[in-house]
């Protein structure tokens, strides 16, 4: 009946409380996840900006990337906003936190007074998400990165997917609000089984790995938007940084570090691609080019068993290395992950952020997926950078990012399949590399490997990769190895984390176990009061070597 | 002006209509303050609006409500509440009190605070005004005491455990968006509202606390009223 429907003004004013709404919670969302305490004024005077009479800042990127993942939608039946809370490593690994979710289901309350009521719930279902931002695991989490992980967020509309939060996720819900045009609800789901992966294990040195092994998802949806890290220190010139941040995929001035040396460093900076960053390892920086996430590399499984989907495939190993190794021929070579021998080719591309190109401002993978691109031969290797013209025109924002795969020691590998970027790193002679440089570095060229097949140094590289190294030795790309150290998978299908759990603690040795220690000792100690006559008998030579001494 | 004092004090019993929600934590001594200022804040963020401004016929406009983080420090927990000094200034005064009572008590360390929000129905002269209760928190409160340094770090861990799942509780109850009082006109906002904040304006609420005996009655009551002119200094 016409009278039960919204007046125009109404239906009006409900729309923009319902955008309005989505972008203060993509807001209290991520500043919940920066790592820090937000703090804002209680202002008497109505200043006619605070929307639902909040004081809630509005981080202009976050603004803009929940404006782009609406695209001029709002949330209804079927079209959920979704913010995406995950937790990166400086290893690289990632997983997903938290999924929260606004959405809007059929059951309308046609009674309630839109611009009174609705407008009122929604400030206190806001006031709601505040306080639950708050209490969720990931919280704490968020404030304490920086060092060892940094929290990342990503916005999506439409379908809810809840697979990457592992079994048994919990949900809470925050609240409901009743409109005329549907119910508005907003809950969040979230992984618990971090529970052990408490700050405080962050917080001890690593090894992380062991840690979040078992966390890892493919991530069965390859087209999804950016991931972009909450810690986001524009602060005051919000105004001035942000228009860069459109040139390069996302601005991202994180920095990390870890305190062992033999952990590498690196510094995530927004692009600039001027010369090869240098890379050292031990404790110092590394800047890292551009865009330094982007949620396929970052997820990997840490198995052998080669991943339909996702980055995650055996190859790409443990851990990865992200650094600035760029050559200067091709500024903005993509080392990207994917099945062992294949890499897909980027085409070089001048410097991103010479131009503030607004369309560029596409997801860097948007249909692009390195898993897809497992090429066997070169010519797939085309589908990468093909397949993200059509969606977003370009692959710029791939070309950003440079991961190099740090190979262990022990890589037994022909040299024409391991290259190296220009890299000043221990081990260099196993990290991907350029294939024009270097050759005659005997660090990089080292000489052949023994054929001696100890169980550690044996074949790390299952036979099904070998084959492709014929292929790929375009000067356009670089390859990646991605056999970790130690791995040994002809012999016992063995991941790293395995390895590493199995290998930490070893048996101890015999002398130093307490029952022989408590023997010996027991057995000393008898034989003393024997030794101390025998040494008083024999006081008389004791004395005179004594005397010889002085 | 102060407007006049509610004279009832408040109902042991809540009144009909009147909503009650019982929490109940068992924390450590030191931690009592935090854990209740933590959920007294919660709750009161949801009861806070911006100030009334009114206008010409009748309509208003209402102030920004700033929030901020708190961090505890014998908790591992965080919680945000609203930004007015002088909110703070008074819940702290009054959980300030119920914890010196609750150590003086000599009692095994059991007590409850309550928040209790209400109206004021004016009446007429000689009879003075109503009070109102229409959402009643209890926050029952076990104080334990613990031996070694061990215990108290997992005691921090548990009971920030603890306070996250109260204020999932609180959010719970907030949300089902049940009787709040009607928007008042201009005459009728000190019935309703606390207007006496600088910054926010809290729905009218009154704390009191009572202190436990270890025969489980409540032998000592203590009763506090955080009425207006006491914060007002």
């Amino acid at each position: 009946a016409m009278d039960t429907d919204l007046s125009s003004q109404d239906r009006k004013d409900l729309d923009k409380f319902i955008k309005f709404f989505a972008l203060k919670t993509v807001q209290v969302i991520v500043q919940a996840r920066l790592g820090e305490k937000i703090c804002t004024r209680s202002s008497s005077s109505p200043t006619g900006s605070d929307w639902f009479n909040l004081a809630i800042k509005d981080i202009p990127e976050v603004t803009h990337e929940a404006k782009k993942a609406l695209a001029g939608q709002l949330p209804a039946v079927g079209r959920s906003m979704c913010v995406e809370i995950s937790l990166k490593t400086s290893e690289g690994d990632s997983m997903e936190l938290e999924i929260w979710c606004l959405e809007m289901n059929e059951k309308c309350d046609k009674e309630i007074k839109v611009s009174y009521t609705v407008y009122n719930r929604l400030s206190l279902l806001l006031k709601s998400l505040l306080a639950i931002t708050r209490v969720t695991p990931a919280y704490r989490l968020s404030r304490k990165q920086g060092h060892e992980y940094v929290i990342l967020y990503r916005i999506y509309f439409g379908e809810v997917q809840l697979s990457g939060l592992g079994e048994g996720f919990q949900t809470v819900r925050v609240g409901t609000v009743g409109t005329p045009v549907g119910t508005i609800t907003l809950s969040c789901a979230y992984r618990i089984n971090l529970a052990f992966m408490s700050t405080r294990q962050f917080e001890r040195t690593p090894p992380i790995m062991g840690i979040i092994i078992d966390h890892f998802v493919d991530r069965p949806y390859p087209s999804s938007s950016p991931m972009h890290p909450c810690n986001y220190r524009a602060g005051e010139d919000n105004g001035a940084v942000y228009p860069s941040v459109e040139d390069s995929q996302e601005v991202c001035t994180t920095s990390f570090s870890t305190s062992p040396p033999s952990q590498c460093v690196f510094t995530v900076t927004k692009a600039h691609f001027q010369t090869p960053p240098p890379v050292v390892t031990d404790t110092l920086k590394v800047p890292v080019m551009g865009l330094a996430f982007s949620h396929q590399l970052s997820s990997s499984r840490l198995s052998y068993q080669p991943a339909a989907l996702g980055v995650a495939s055996a190859d790409m190993g443990y851990p990865v290395l992200f650094a600035g190794g760029l050559n200067a021929a091709h500024p903005h070579q993509l080392i990207g992950p994917g099945k062992e021998g294949g890499v897909p080719p980027v085409p070089s591309q001048p410097a991103h952020g010479t131009q503030a190109d607004q369309e560029r401002m596409c997801t860097p993978l948007d249909g692009v997926h390195y898993s897809a691109a497992t090429p066997s031969s070169s010519e797939d290797t085309e589908t990468v950078s093909n397949s993200s013209e059509g969606k977003c025109g370009s692959p710029h924002d791939l070309l950003e990012t440079i991961f190099i795969r740090k190979v262990g020691a022990f890589v037994n590998k022909p040299i024409n399949q391991v290259t190296m970027a220009n890299l000043d790193i221990p081990f260099a002679m196993f990290a991907p590399k350029n294939v024009e440089l270097e050759d005659n570095d005997p660090m990089v060229n080292p000489p052949e490997s023994p054929e001696t097949e100890s169980p550690l140094q044996g074949s790390l590289h299952s036979e099904g990769s070998s084959g492709s190294s014929t292929g790929n030795t375009h000067d356009d790309f670089v390859m990646v190895d991605f056999k970790p150290a130690f791995s040994k998978d002809d012999i016992l299908p063995m991941d790293l984390g395995t390895f590493y759990r199995e290998f930490q603690n070893p048996p101890q040795l015999s002398s130093l176990s307490i029952d022989i220690g408590a023997q010996s000792m027991a057995e000393d100690l008898d034989s003393l009061p024997e030794k101390l006559a025998v040494h008083e008998k024999n006081v008389k030579e004791f004395d005179a070597f004594v005397e010889t001494l002085q | 002006a102060p407007s006049s004092r509610c004279c009832a004090p408040p109902s042991a019993a809540p009144a009909m209509n009147c909503r009650a929600e019982v929490l109940e934590v068992s924390v450590e001594g030191r931690q009592v303050e935090e854990a209740m200022l933590a959920v007294l804040h919660t709750v009161l963020l949801h009861r806070s609006t911006g100030k009334f401004h009114y206008k010409k016929e009748g309509t208003y406009s209402i102030g920004t409500v700033g929030t901020q983080d708190v961090d505890c420090d014998f908790i591992d927990f965080a919680y945000v509440r609203v930004s007015s000094e002088e909110l703070d200034r008074a819940l702290r005064k009054a959980v300030g009190e119920f914890k010196d009572a609750l150590r003086s008590s000599g009692s095994d360390g059991m007590g409850q605070i309550s928040l209790e929000f209400y109206q004021k129905k004016k009446s007429r002269w000689p009879f003075s005004d109503e009070c109102i209760p229409w959402e009643l928190w209890t926050i029952k409160v076990n104080v334990v005491n613990l031996a070694n340094e061990q215990e108290r770090q997992i005691c921090r861990e548990k009971v920030g455990e603890k306070l996250c799942e109260k204020i999932i509780n609180i959010v719970e109850v907030m949300n089902r968006h049940e009787y709040l009082p009607k928007m008042p006109t201009q005459s009728e906002v000190d019935n309703v509202f606390d207007t006496s904040l600088k910054d926010v304006q809290p729905y009218l609420y009154k704390i009191s606390y009572q202190i436990t005996d270890s025969l489980g009655t409540s032998v000592t009551t203590t009763m506090r009223r955080l009425i207006k002119d006491t914060l007002a200094l």
